[in-house]
């Protein structure tokens, strides 16, 4: 996805002065109770060098960097750090020996500045007990400008974007003085662009001698990044790979043992029939800006309408609107014909709205119940969960069962918590749940994020069938392939407009990228935004930014509160 | 599936055996410290139940806490925080005993005085907290802040109407409402022990029931736990949290106006009166934490609560403070709340654990069978 920039390439041999590795794992063995997470590992890091560990969720990535960044010992195995064997009984003994982490989910203190952030937990402490924030400042510009990092450090982190946020982490873990970084996830929250930039960044780190450990599920980007590939599955190394040689399918196959699927709809199955039209729709935050500006969206039986966008640009305040959780300004939504503006979200729901929430543990789940109970969520005035009043376990257990049968929900029972269910089977729950009942209209917010290779493509085939079967569906999505691959029409959405219809058959990445960053054709965001109705009252006459808090450095400022 | 659900039972029962272990440890300490001995004052404390007069007035007692540890966990349950029902008692108390007390009311026939008075105690406890979820739901007023001062200003209105010129009679030093006449309260089961056991036992039993029938069984308790569970899983499922807070709150004044009821129409002095007991409504805070807001745990932690109290004056009669049983019941909620805590955490990684143990036999079996 991203283009290799050859100088980046050519520049690691420059600091890879010596053959001892970084870092080698030897026979590591991990056992917790009755399952081998990790089972006789083998993975060896040479310095200076990016090294991707791609698999499966669940193939034992984060048990074994887990065991690397001394949160458990292994059972059985040896680590080495520069040629030295160590035993790492804590993070505190992994960053002594020079091993820091970027966990996938940023861990910052939004109203704290960026450099308090990052000496948090090792402040230079003066002799009164005072943090020398001076020289913590000073040291800090020192390591970020080495490493091409831009970041101010008396900035406060709420005001940072997700990549400088991204930056911030790195910054962290660098100022404890880590020589091997290992970065989780690190561009699941990222756009095409800012991929690009970590890219840089990363590229940089390298140059000056540091290496990298880079998990991830996304192929091209591994390509693009790394010099080599380890492959696991089910707990186990399954060989190494050359990314300049080795194709997608190859790694792929390599990682689930079988082919890797692919999102793709087939031929169309689009009727007249409209289900949803949502018209001339306003919302504002808590400060009275406003975050949504839509003045027209439409969507057919049987169609699949994609929305690809940055974060924080309004995809969830209009989720929310349609769904009757976010209260409007101005505007109408109607479904199947009917005027649903003043519904409720229980009324929509039961009119025929199936909810596929971003979050799935924070909306999607109730993590603390049964998988039943769950069922019953969002139901819980219709059979098979209740008859109106009382709840019929009998039917909603029964109706569980076959959830977890037709979505091949891996579970012991359904009288488990929603919480002992790995991400992707939680996620099929959901999507089970949101299917049954016949709903017209589902409305999916970024369906397969976190879920492996094998329930991506289980939820994509569910929502094929049912998009057979005349369903509407909202898909709303940062991963640019999915969108592509499943939408019948995509557009876009920047600063809660709408800008930009594309054709998914002929429409690049790159195109859909700079859309979703306003780089694109800046006179066609003036056209659309002209059509767009009237700000509402209160709303600053020139709202070319809503949405945005401002433009900073391209990232996403709108909505990091919610996350 | 077999050792799961002994698994289950011995993880809730280790909780509150933990606490109370390590309470007991730690009075023993704190016993030694003040130069006491332990065992002679537990001696004392056991020996105080070989009479069944003090078994049957700490049953009494348990009916009490029951009620009001049921009005705190209704709120708890969608963590609202009712610290007001103390004051919701306390008033409800006082009107229904005012209004039952009344002339007029004489006349009527028994069963009708007796679910009046119980309707005026629920509607006064109802109001009183429905104005903090009122507060609440429309104002974001938190419910904490706003109970706590709707404690004083029912401490000050109860002190406002009890007076000879309101609704009262003073009588020596005492000031009470006009006690209820015969017919307008209860019988006592006569359990010849000495003292009669409350018939409002059985309101006790009513109200436990209908709580778990409520929670478990009907799709209003329902939306009440997935909200208490997650309020934002709660709304996106189109759960109206703000009509559930505004509910739950009323429900648990409601139940808050019973918790005065046994000792007003099953106890002796058939009024209310400036000997009334009060500070059940806090008691019913450290229970239902200590019963983890379930309806047959509440039972337990009343009844250990209430044993414990009745237990105190006899170790008076070893020379050991009955201030010591105040220190016990704190050290129990403090060591509970933590032991609760540690056992959630463990139960969730066993869980898991669990779940991917069944699973990996599952796709080992599977992979047999393709092999």
């Amino acid at each position: 996805m991203s283009p290799v920039d050859p100088a980046a390439q050519a520049a690691p041999g420059s600091a890879v002065g010596t053959d001892v590795p970084a870092v080698r794992l030897t026979g590591i063995t991990k056992r917790f109770p009755g399952v081998v997470a990790n089972s006789d590992i083998t993975f060896t890091v040479r310095r200076g060098t990016v090294h991707a560990l791609v698999g499966e969720n669940g193939a034992g990535k984060s048990t074994l960097m887990k065991t690397l960044y001394g949160m458990h010992r292994p059972d059985e195995g040896t680590i080495e750090i520069d040629g030295e064997s160590v035993v790492l009984g804590s993070p505190a003994d992994a960053i002594a020996a020079g091993i820091g982490m970027v966990h996938q989910h940023f861990m910052l203190a939004d109203n704290l500045t960026v450099w308090e952030n990052i000496v948090l937990g090792s402040e230079p402490v003066g002799p009164a007990g005072v943090i020398r924030s001076k020289q913590a400042i000073a040291d800090i510009r020192e390591i970020a400008g080495r490493y091409g990092l831009e970041v101010d450090p008396t900035g406060l982190v709420e005001h940072l974007g997700v990549g400088a946020r991204q930056r911030v982490e790195i910054l962290k873990v660098l100022y404890r003085g880590a020589k091997t970084l290992i970065l989780d996830e690190p561009t699941a929250v990222l756009v095409p662009q800012e991929v690009d930039e970590l890219f840089d960044n990363l590229r940089e780190l390298k140059r000056e001698g540091l290496t990298i450990i880079f998990i991830s599920h996304k192929l091209d980007e591994v390509r693009a990044i790394a010099d080599e590939i380890t492959v696991i599955r089910r707990g186990t190394t399954v060989g190494t790979a050359d990314p300049a040689t080795v194709t997608n399918r190859q790694l792929a196959e390599m990682m689930v043992g079988s082919e890797l699927p692919t999102p793709e709809t087939h031929e169309s199955t689009v009727t007249d029939r409209v289900v949803l039209h949502v018209s001339d729709l306003a919302s504002v935050d808590e400060t009275g800006r406003p975050v949504l500006a839509i003045s027209s969206l439409t969507i057919h039986a049987g169609e699949i309408l994609g929305i690809a966008g940055v974060e924080g640009n309004g995809q969830a305040e209009l989720v929310d609107a349609i769904m009757g959780i976010r209260s409007l300004t101005a505007g109408r939504v109607e479904l199947g014909g009917e005027d649903v503006t003043k519904h409720s979200t229980l009324s929509r729901r039961e009119a025929g709205i199936g909810f596929i929430p971003e979050d799935r543990h924070r909306q999607g789940l109730i993590l603390a119940g049964t998988l039943w109970e769950n069922r019953i969520l969002g139901h819980q005035t219709r059979p098979p969960a209740s008859n109106g009043w009382l709840l019929t376990r009998s039917a909603a257990r029964a109706d569980t069962e076959r959830i977890v049968d037709e979505f091949d929900v891996r579970t012991p029972s359904i009288e488990v918590k929603a919480s002992a269910l790995s991400g992707g089977n939680q996620q099929k729950l959901i999507v089970g749940r949101e299917m049954s009942g016949d709903p017209k209209l589902l409305i999916a917010a970024h369906p397969t994020r976190g879920v492996d290779v094998g329930a991506q493509a289980a939820i994509w085939e569910h929502l094929r069938r049912a998009r057979a079967r005349g369903l509407a569906v909202l898909l709303i999505s940062a991963d640019l392939e999915e969108v592509i691959g499943m939408s019948d029409r995509i557009t876009v959405i920047l600063r809660g407009r709408l800008v930009g219809e594309y054709d998914p058959r002929t429409v690049t990445p790159e195109q859909l990228g700079s859309a979703m960053t306003g780089a694109g054709d800046a006179a066609a965001v003036g056209e659309i935004a002209a059509a767009a109705p009237a700000p509402p009252p209160g709303a600053a006459p020139d709202s070319g930014d809503v949405g945005r808090h401002g433009r900073g450095d391209g990232d996403t400022t709108g909505e990091e509160g919610r996350s | 599936m077999k050792h799961l659900t002994w698994r289950r039972v011995l993880l809730g029962t280790a909780g509150p055996a933990t606490a109370l272990i390590g309470a007991a440890i730690i009075i023993v300490l704190i016993l030694l410290a003040a130069g006491h001995d332990p065992i002679a004052a537990f001696e004392a404390m056991g020996g105080a139940y070989s009479d069944p007069a003090v078994v049957t007035s700490a049953i009494n007692q348990t009916t009490v806490f029951y009620l009001s540890a049921v009005a705190v966990a209704i709120g708890f349950k969608m963590n609202l925080f009712n610290i007001g029902v103390d004051g919701q008692y306390r008033l409800a108390a006082m009107v229904a005993a005012a209004f039952a007390g009344m002339t007029m009311m004489d006349s009527l026939p028994g069963p009708i005085r007796i679910l009046l008075t119980l309707l005026v105690a629920m509607a006064v406890g109802g109001i009183w907290s429905g104005i903090a979820g009122w507060l609440r739901v429309t104002r974001g007023v938190s419910e904490v802040i706003s109970t706590i001062m709707l404690n004083s200003i029912s401490t000050a209105l109860i002190a406002f109407l009890l007076t000879p010129q309101m609704w009262a009679i003073q009588r020596g030093y005492n000031v009470l409402t006009r006690p209820i006449t015969e017919g307008g309260r209860l019988n006592n089961f006569d359990l010849g022990t000495g003292t009669p056991l409350f018939s409002l036992i059985l309101l006790g039993v009513a109200v436990g029931v209908a709580y778990w029938f409520l929670l478990n069984r009907t799709v209003f308790g329902f939306s009440i736990r997935a909200t208490g569970m997650s309020e934002t899983a709660a709304v996106a499922s189109g759960i109206s949290v703000k009509k559930m807070m505004f509910v739950a709150m009323l429900m648990s004044g409601v139940v808050a106006g019973l918790v005065g009821m046994p000792e007003l129409l099953n106890g002796s002095a058939g009024s209310y009166s400036l000997n009334f007991q009060t500070g059940i409504g806090f008691t019913g805070i450290a229970i239902a934490l200590l019963g983890r807001n379930h309806p047959v745990g509440i039972v337990f932690a009343a009844a250990l609560w209430s044993f414990l109290a009745s237990s105190s004056n006899a170790l008076q009669s070893v020379q050991v403070p009955k201030e010591m049983v105040s220190i016990m019941q704190g050290l129990i909620v403090l060591l509970v709340v933590i032991a609760y805590e540690i056992v959630r955490r463990a139960t969730v990684v066993l869980e898991q654990r669990d779940v991917a143990r069944q699973l990996a036999i599952v796709e080992t079996a599977r992979n047999e069978v393709s092999a």
